[in-house]
């Protein structure tokens, strides 16, 4: 036998294994679907959907890529404003009001998510800051700060930037600064106690940070690499009823699964390239991961369901555009473990998606 | 000592190079393909009638787009100070709008109408196109535009052509046609050059093309149509040709002699009937209004499918009836062309009367 012949062989043997791995192991689970769940008149329009969630009412909540992000001309800096949108919509997916109309860092929504009172919390990528809405709307609570202006030229050498940053000298990259300076924030989640878990994040941040209910900066853990504790991109969290802490790290297409503190307790692969993480409410908990492993999603996509110990129970979905499949999930509501409503980034819309039992 | 000269001499090279792209003494762009080689060309009288009305407070601004629906309704996509997409009645009256600040809308480029009267917007400011219903709903989106953070270290100035020929993103896209089954056939663009072909549920099939002058490459498709066997065509504008294609985005052949066409149209509309096809072409008047090639750009082409020119109408100018840079048409009746322009913010409607052509030196 040649050495050529033994490897093709081996490849052979290779791919049998896994064509029969890919067909036992992972089972699909059936749904109905609903695409066309937002309803509005002519004069709005929902975009990229950043983040999507329900109160305990059924009302729906969507930040939304909409309109154009500006910057200002004729100042010696440039300005970032608009981009964004927060929106509420009824039970039935009709159209009810704008929140935060004009308000200071809707730029570039990145997430969305009501927490256990219904206040509702939107994550901004561009603005690096998480906002808490109270149940009337009101601004209840700001995380982070927007950078100041923006950068519209080649940064002159000692020139310093603006907002969030890798951290100072001394410290490993992408370990932040100990506070809520972020770097393009991705997700938040909530303890039983109401302590508040920022994912940060996406870009030089490799970081969870942890914050009192009332915002006051607790600890935070991670850094950028692909050893236990470090990140590639944190791109969602959840916290489970015992107080454990999920955190999607997409780059190194893992889930890592901390204590209330910080300390790493163990991880798990097999769900792809995880882009939101959802955390269902039961009496048995279950996560639902959203996979896309294309940069456009229109390629491979699905959503996999697993037990927390990261266990896959199934999957459902496909990438593309038509209902029931995706293109870019970027956000999970779970609150109804078999009911739930799916944004995605690329194709503009919330699916309302109902699995059904095998 | 000797990087300083390096560092001299190019410099000297670059001073020397970017006078080269300003001189005046260079013929511009447009001289090189904005001229017809076609001759004998017959005249088809035409005339422009009043038709647009907007209510007060209602402007467009450069029209670069236009279409009619089934019920005669037209669509107009714009560049106002925001991108805007205005529907007017069969009479010519302003409606309403779809897309109002809309993720998807920052620079008009062209607007088609499917089978199903759906309304296609495409925007080549943020790579993408837009499907909306009859009733302005959006049901499908194609490319994605770049994310803005992204887009901030990118700053300044514009991006360059990159030629990313990346399978489900735009590089600045153009224009967009159907065929019977509904496959979705995009002209991309000024960033790239290439021919993509999406099946109706936007799964991408094809792409076919590169930058370049050679057989099945492209400078600048800037318009594209389908007939009811399905070919393409394509208005490669920088090279001065239509290019046809078949289905499967095979070359068919080149229409080389109509100038460069800013803007094509097969007519009879998108539901194929027993009705005779006819290509339109528009060699347009550049979009910066230069006085100098307004003799010799302006007009529209008429051609049986295979290229024959049937005859021709119009001419550059500001004036009703004549044509301040066609940038799209819309021909579902052969006779009746609607026409947007860049150059007086407007859209026409004309009437062709092609019995009484008319032979005359072109």
């Amino acid at each position: 036998m040649t050495y050529e012949l033994r490897a093709f062989a081996t490849v052979i043997a290779l791919a049998l294994c896994a064509s029969v791995g890919a067909q036992t192991s992972v089972p699909e689970i059936p749904f109905d679907v609903d695409a066309d769940v937002l309803k509005t008149t002519l004069d709005v329009y929902v975009g990229e959907i950043g983040g999507v969630g329900r109160n305990s009412r059924g009302q729906i909540f969507v930040y939304t890529r909409t309109g154009h992000p500006y910057g200002t001309l004729g100042d010696n800096r440039t300005f970032l404003r608009n981009g964004s949108k927060l929106f509420q919509f009824d039970q039935g997916g009709r159209f009810v009001r704008e929140l935060g109309q004009q308000t200071y860092g809707f730029n570039a929504a990145y997430g969305l998510r009501v927490d256990p009172q219904d206040n509702v919390w939107t994550i901004d990528e561009a603005a690096n800051q998480v906002v808490k809405f109270d149940a009337q709307g009101n601004i209840a609570l700001v995380l982070g700060r927007k950078p100041e202006a923006i950068s519209v030229r080649p940064r002159e050498p000692g020139a310093g930037g603006g907002g969030g940053g890798g951290g100072a000298a001394n410290r490993p990259p992408g370990s932040g600064v100990p506070g809520s300076s972020f770097n393009h924030p991705a997700d938040v989640a909530w303890d039983k106690a109401g302590n508040i878990y920022v994912a940060d994040g996406t870009g030089t941040n490799n970081r969870v940070a942890k914050y009192a209910p009332d915002g006051s900066f607790i600890r935070h853990w991670g850094q950028t690499g692909a050893e236990d504790g470090q990140f590639n991109g944190v791109k969602s969290v959840a916290v489970d009823a015992q107080g454990n802490v999920y955190a999607a790290d997409i780059g190194n297409k893992r889930i890592q699964v901390f204590d209330a503190d910080g300390n790493f307790k163990y991880k798990f692969a097999g769900v792809g390239t995880p882009q939101t993480l959802c955390l269902t409410t039961g009496a048995t908990q279950y996560l639902y991961i959203a996979h896309s492993g294309d940069p456009e999603g229109m390629d491979d996509a699905t959503i996999y369901k697993t037990k927390l110990d990261g266990t896959v129970v199934g999957k459902f979905g496909s990438a593309g555009k038509l209902p029931g499949q995706f293109s870019l999930v970027n956000s999970i509501d779970c609150r109804s473990e078999n009911d739930l409503l799916v944004g995605e980034m690329a194709n503009w819309r919330v699916q309302k998606l109902t699995l059904k039992q095998r | 000592m000797k990087r300083r000269l390096t560092v001299s001499l190019t410099l000297v090279a670059l001073i020397g190079a970017l006078s080269l792209v300003f001189s005046p003494l260079l013929p511009p762009a447009y001289a090189q393909t904005n001229r017809a080689t076609a001759t004998n060309v017959p005249v088809i009288p035409h005339e422009a009638v009043p038709f647009f009305k907007n209510t007060p407070g209602i402007y467009t601004g450069e029209n670069m787009g236009i279409a009619t629906n089934s019920k005669g309704n037209v669509y107009i996509y714009h560049r106002a100070n925001e991108t805007r997409l205005f529907e007017y009645s069969p009479q010519g009256v302003f409606t309403r709008e779809f897309g109002r600040n809309i993720y998807g809308f920052a620079f008009a480029h062209g607007v088609r109408v499917d089978a199903q009267d759906n309304v296609w917007a495409v925007d080549e400011g943020t790579d993408m196109i837009i499907k909306f219903s009859p009733e302005g709903k959006v049901l499908m989106v194609l490319g994605r535009r770049n994310d803005p953070v992204e887009q901030l270290s990118n700053m300044p100035g514009s991006s360059a052509f990159h030629g990313r020929n990346s399978r489900n993103r735009f590089g600045r896209q153009t224009d967009v046609a159907f065929d019977q089954q509904g496959n979705i056939f995009v002209s991309d663009g000024y960033f790239d050059a290439r021919v993509v072909k999406f099946d109706k549920n936007g799964r991408f099939l094809k792409a076919v093309g590169t930058r370049g002058n050679g057989h099945l490459q492209f400078s600048t498709p800037h318009s594209i149509a389908a007939d009811w066997q399905g070919n393409v065509y394509v208005g490669d504008r920088g090279n001065g040709r239509v290019v046809v294609l078949d289905n499967d985005l095979d070359w068919k052949a080149n229409y080389t002699n109509v100038g460069a066409p800013w803007a094509v149209c097969v007519s009879g509309g998108p539901v194929k009937t027993s009705a005779k096809q006819y290509l339109y072409s528009s060699n347009s008047w550049s979009d910066s209004a230069p006085a100098e090639p307004m003799a010799w750009t302006g007009e529209v082409y008429k051609m049986e499918l295979d290229g024959t020119i049937v005859g021709r109408f119009g001419k550059a100018g500001k004036a009703p009836g004549e044509f301040a840079t066609i940038h799209a048409m819309d021909c579902r009746d052969p006779n009746v062309i609607y026409t947007a322009e860049i150059n007086n913010w407007r859209s026409q409607k004309i009437l062709l009367k092609p019995q009484a052509a008319t032979a005359s030196r072109n």
